[in-house]
Parts: structure tokens; C-alpha cells; sequence
């Protein structure tokens, strides 16, 4: 043993150290880009030319009297919350199920966690041939059970193209929000669900007034992660509608790269980019807001 | 109210056989102690009226009906505190208690009126706008027992409920419960593993090991009467000595027990009493104020190194030196016989 104090003693620097790469990783590579991003959004930039013009707050004026910007805009409101909705009904579902005991429990739960691991455009890639205005395998089937008699043009209907987007979206996010909400229902202490037993609850007045607003700090977090996700997403939007049918199914990230980097307008490209953190921002504040108000668990129990 | 008729219940989980076949008829009104280490079965006993577990086969009646089958615990007019108290944590103390009453679908103004009774019984109605995290370990069982009352059950199932409250608090708690079912008049089931809770509040107890029932009786038969060397050792703090002796006038292999308190100073014994006097080898004595424990060994005993102890009143003042062999004597009485093979109660 050495007497003397070693570096391994030593907290306050050996805290230091190790800290360093990830501030040095996150800001280099988050905290430049989002600066450079601001910075760009009041500027005249344009890719190909080295060229750094002062324009103000043009950019932002240009984007707010642009209508297929606000539409973005809307898209992107009504993609995140309409996905996120039908994410927490599926993996709420999703979660009830799993928590029984079945054959094939294991293989089942390595099937519907499959979503979160393909890569996004590869599964956009496939959406886009179920979604096909010849092939859909959702039309032909929904034909052959009688259900269907006209036909459904998924990614030619403004509508149905964005309810496209939405149901991809939900998709991809689900499997995780299942996993979330499983860890909190196992978090609901047995005894509390036996005591609604007990005292006469069926299962929806269980789920609906006992078990959900227990999960709610943990729902609150699956719910934050997957608006970040879903918000900021540029992939299925890309692959699936390409912002089409007339530029009326674009959302704020797929805007933001056609007109800054397809489009070659760095500054405007910047300007609608910037549009998602207000955005983004209250949504954290207020889902952390939620999550810390509500206790999950554990409040019966002597403490 | 109704009692409760339990007829040859078991309940296996794979090989474990944690309740084994156990028949049981408890009175309308009684309060019944299931009392057991862990893995006695007796809180697997409990879930199984509750209808949390199902039997593996045998028949529970709650008042004369059948429920052993699919009846939900909704169904059997039951009510149960669970040992965390099982508090919504969500809800403030009202709607803990209005639960129960929400789920029947009881109208909103009589739910109101049935809250406020059962808090005034006891004494909460202070805390009604409160979350459980906001109330101490008592406050919370006494909403436990609230949110129970509530449902007016056939049956109250308790399960260790106040295990979690300190020492101190648990003795108070352990009144209240017992004048307020005298009060209510309800069958009660209560589990625990605590002895001196067993003894205090039931009107029986039930004493059980490994999936059985080991003996029934008020509290008074259990700790005089045990059937069997586990149940004199298990009721009792300290334990009944049991001691093998070689004597001519006993059947061979017969252990001798008797009660710490009946071991005492052969001086201190009435005179006339019929006695069995023990040459007593003191190791230790401990002092706690209102009694002392001697421990030592019996130089007759087949196993001389077999702690015996004696439990002498604060009256009895006479000076007992350590490492001293001293007589002590039982009154003839108060001995009672075991075989040792079986641990069955002999009686001569």
C-alpha cells in the first residue's frame, strides 16, 4: 500500500477527468452545430458559396408568410401528438399483455420490440410498398374481408398520407414505450392491485383509476422521448411522402433539409430547423413538470 | 355476517405444498388468530378465503355459499388489510375510503356520509384532504381498516397489519382493533407471526407449520394445553423448556416440559404444594426489571448442556449467584408430557 495520496484518491480531479470526453462529445458535436444553426438562421448563407450576409430576422419573415412552412408547421404538431397518442393506447395494451404469462411470452416480446431496432429507413422503405397506390397490402386486405369498396390512395390523400405518417411514426416509437411501461407496472406494488381487487374494481376501473395514474410519471417519460423522437424526425417523412402529395404532408424537419440543403438556402433551412426548439422545449418542461408532481408507487408502504 | 367453513383446502405451488390440507370452521363473529413462522401457509390460507389465490382442491364456504370456485373476491363479502395497508397513493384519505364504494356504484351522497362515518370511528377525519405519504404508519393502517370498513364485509381478512407500526404504537393499535370488532361484531381472520399479538386478540388461534394446522384453540388452551412439542416451543417467549429425564415412574423417551415461570426456587414453593424438585446449574442471570431470566442447565437431564431457563417475578428477591447448582422446583401441575419421538403430547 502506498502512503501517499494516488490520483485514485483524488475525487475532485479523477471527477473531472472522466467527465471531460462526454462535455467535450456534447459540445462539440451538439452544442457547436445548435449555436452554428442559430447563428445561420439570421444569416444569407448558401451552400456552395463561402459567402456570410447579416440578413436579420428576414428569414424567419420569409418562413411566416410561407403557407407551405406553417403547414409544416401544423404537420408536425399533428404527427407528434397524434402518434404519441396512439403509442400510449398501444403500449399501454401492449404492456397488459405482457405482464400475463403465455406461451411464447419471449419470442412475442423479441417480435414487437423488432420495430425499435430496424433502421428507420429501412422500415420506412417497407411502409412505403404497404402504403403503394397499386400494391397496398392494407387495401387488398381490407377488400378481400368486404370492408373496402372504393379505394384507399394512402400517399396520394393529403389526409390519409399524414394519418400514414402517423401510424409509422407510432410504429417505430411503441415497442419502446411498451418496455417503459412494463418497468412501470412491475413498479405498482402487488398489493395495491390486489387491494383494487379486493375492494370490488374490474379491470377497466383497475386500469383506469388505480394502475394509469401510477404510471403516469413513467408514461410522462416514454411520452417526452417519443416527441423528441417523432418531432425531429426526418426518415419516414422523406422515404414515405418525400413532403408530398404538393408539398402538403412536409414536417418541419423535412422542410428545414429541402429548403437548406436541397433547396441550397442555409439561412431559411436554419430559420425552420430553429422553429422545433421552443417547440421541443416546452414539451420537456412541461412532461418533467408531470413526471416529478406524480408519485409512482411505494406511497402505501411505510416510509 | 356469516362464519367460515373450510373443508380439507389445499393449495400447491409446483412441490411446495404451502397449505396441506387444512379444515377449519370459524364462528360468525369470531375473531380468529392464523398464527405461523413464514412459510406456514398462513397467509396463503388467508388469500385463498380472500380469493387472490386459487385452491388447488378443497372447499371454502363464507356464510354458507360456496366460493372456492370462480367466485371473485367482489363477490364474497370480504374485506382486506393487507400489510403495506395497500393505500392508493394517488388519492387523498377520502378517496381511499370512497373506493370501495365508487366501485358498487353507491350514489355520491351516501358514499359521502359512509366516509365520514367510518373516519369518525376512528378518528381521522382530520386528515381526509391528506395523501398517505402525508400521514405516519398508524394514521395509514387506521385508513386501511377505514377503506375495509366501508364495504359493512361479512368477513374482515387482516394480514399482519400491524407489522409495520413500531413497538410501541403496536401495542395501542392492538387495542383499538380489538374494541372496535367487539364493537362490529364482524368474523375476523387475522395472520401474524407475532405470538403476543396472537394471544392478545383471538378469541381462538389457529397455530400452524408447513401447510398445517398444528392446534386450535382459545389462547389460553394453545399456551397451557400444547398438543405438540412445536407448539409449546413456538407459543411463549421464552419458550417451554423440554427436558429428557430418566425416570422409572415415565414411559421411556417422554421429554418433560414446563413453563419458565413455573421454574422457580424450591424456597418459593407453598408449602404443601406438590412438586418436582431439578438440581438447577445457573450459568447467567439476566435482569429486566420486572423479571429475571436464569439460565442454566438441569444436572439430571439426558442432555446436560440443554439451556433450561427460569423466569423469576420481580417479588421473588432472592439473591441466585451465577455458577451456583441451586434447587428449583415445578409444581406437579404445571408439568406437562411429550414423546420425543413424535413431539406428540403424552398425557399420564
Amino acid at each position: 500500500m502506498t502512503p501517499r495520496r494516488t490520483l485514485a484518491d483524488r475525487e475532485d480531479v479523477l471527477g473531472g477527468a472522466m467527465l471531460a470526453p462526454a462535455l467535450a462529445y456534447v459540445t462539440l458535436l451538439v452544442g457547436v452545430p445548435f449555436v452554428f444553426a442559430i447563428v445561420l438562421s439570421f444569416s444569407d448563407a448558401t451552400a456552395g458559396s463561402l459567402h456570410f450576409g447579416w440578413a436579420g430576422l428576414r428569414n424567419y419573415a420569409a418562413i411566416l408568410g410561407d403557407p407551405i412552412f406553417l403547414r409544416a408547421l401544423r404537420n408536425s404538431a399533428v404527427v407528434t401528438v397524434g402518434s404519441q397518442v396512439l403509442v400510449v393506447i398501444l403500449a399501454t395494451a401492449a404492456a397488459q399483455v405482457f405482464r400475463a404469462t403465455f406461451r411464447g411470452k419471449r419470442f412475442a416480446r423479441f417480435v414487437i420490440l423488432l420495430p425499435w431496432a430496424v433502421p428507420v429507413s429501412l422500415a420506412a422503405i417497407a411502409w412505403t410498398w404497404i402504403f403503394d397506390s397499386t400494391f397496398s397490402v392494407i387495401n387488398w386486405t381490407l377488400k378481400a374481408a368486404g370492408l373496402l369498396h372504393g379505394w384507399l390512395y394512402w400517399l396520394g390523400d393529403p389526409a390519409l398520407a399524414l394519418f400514414a405518417i402517423i401510424i409509422v411514426q407510432a410504429w417505430r416509437i411503441f415497442p419502446f414505450a411498451t418496455v417503459i411501461v412494463l418497468a412501470g407496472l412491475a413498479s405498482i406494488p402487488q398489493e395495491i392491485v390486489e387491494a383494487a381487487i379486493v375492494d370490488g374494481a374490474g379491470f377497466w376501473r383497475r386500469l383506469l383509476v388505480v394502475e394509469l395514474p401510477l404510471l403516469m410519471p413513467v408514461v410522462a417519460v416514454a411520452v417526452l422521448f417519443g416527441v423528441v423522437y417523432t418531432a425531429t424526425d426526418l426518415g419516414v417523412v422523406y422515404i414515405l411522402t418525400g413532403g408530398g402529395p404538393a408539398n402538403t404532408t412536409h414536417v418541419l424537419p423535412t422542410l428545414a433539409f429541402q429548403r437548406g440543403i436541397l433547396g441550397a438556402d442555409l439561412g431559411q433551412g436554419a430559420a425552420i430547423a430553429v422553429f422545433l426548439l421552443p417547440f421541443l422545449i416546452v414539451v420537456a418542461v412541461a412532461m418533467l413538470r408531470l413526471a416529478r408532481r406524480a408519485e409512482v408507487g411505494g406511497g402505501g408502504s411505510a416510509r | 355476517m356469516a362464519g367460515i367453513e373450510i373443508r380439507s383446502l389445499r393449495k400447491h405451488f409446483g412441490d411446495l405444498h404451502a397449505v396441506d390440507g387444512v379444515d377449519l370452521s370459524i364462528d360468525d363473529g369470531e375473531f380468529l388468530v392464523l398464527l405461523g413462522s413464514s412459510g406456514s401457509g398462513k397467509t396463503t390460507l388467508l388469500r385463498m378465503i380472500a380469493g387472490l389465490e386459487r385452491p388447488t382442491s378443497g372447499e371454502i364456504r363464507i356464510g354458507g355459499e360456496r366460493v372456492d370456485g370462480d367466485v371473485p373476491p367482489r363477490a364474497r363479502g370480504i374485506a382486506m388489510v393487507f400489510q403495506s395497508y395497500a393505500l392508493y397513493p394517488h388519492r387523498t384519505v377520502f378517496q381511499n375510503i370512497a373506493f370501495p364504494l365508487e366501485a358498487s356504484r353507491v350514489p355520491r351522497k351516501q358514499i359521502e356520509e359512509k366516509v365520514r362515518w367510518a373516519a369518525e370511528m376512528f378518528s381521522i377525519s382530520r386528515y381526509m384532504d391528506r395523501y398517505p405519504r402525508q400521514l405516519s404508519g398508524g394514521e395509514r393502517q387506521r385508513v386501511a381498516l377505514c377503506r375495509a370498513l366501508v364495504r359493512d364485509p361479512k368477513v374482515f381478512l387482516l394480514d399482519e397489519p400491524l407489522a409495520n407500526l413500531d413497538a410501541k404504537l403496536r401495542n395501542t393499535a392492538r387495542d383499538d382493533l380489538k374494541r372496535f370488532q367487539r364493537r362490529i361484531q364482524t368474523t375476523t381472520v387475522y395472520v401474524t407471526h407475532d405470538q403476543v399479538e396472537a394471544m392478545g386478540l383471538g378469541d381462538r388461534i389457529v397455530v400452524m407449520e408447513r401447510g398445517k394446522v398444528r392446534q386450535i384453540g382459545t389462547p389460553q388452551e394453545v399456551y397451557e394445553e400444547p398438543v405438540d412439542t412445536f407448539v409449546a416451543t413456538f407459543v411463549g417467549q421464552p419458550p417451554m423448556n423440554l427436558l429428557e429425564v430418566s425416570d422409572p415412574s415415565l414411559p421411556p423417551r417422554t421429554l418433560l416440559g414446563f413453563r419458565p415461570e413455573h421454574f422457580l426456587p424450591k424456597g418459593v414453593a407453598a408449602a404443601g404444594q406438590d412438586v418436582r424438585t431439578f438440581r438447577f446449574a445457573v450459568r447467567r442471570v439476566e435482569y429486566l426489571g420486572s423479571d429475571r431470566y436464569v439460565y442454566g442447565s438441569v444436572v439430571e437431564s439426558g442432555a446436560p448442556d440443554a439451556t433450561i431457563i427460569a423466569k423469576l417475578p420481580a417479588t421473588i428477591t432472592a439473591a441466585i449467584p451465577e455458577g451456583e447448582t441451586h434447587e428449583f422446583a415445578v409444581p406437579r401441575r404445571a408439568l406437562r408430557y411429550f414423546d420425543a419421538e413424535t413431539g406428540l403430547r403424552r398425557r399420564l
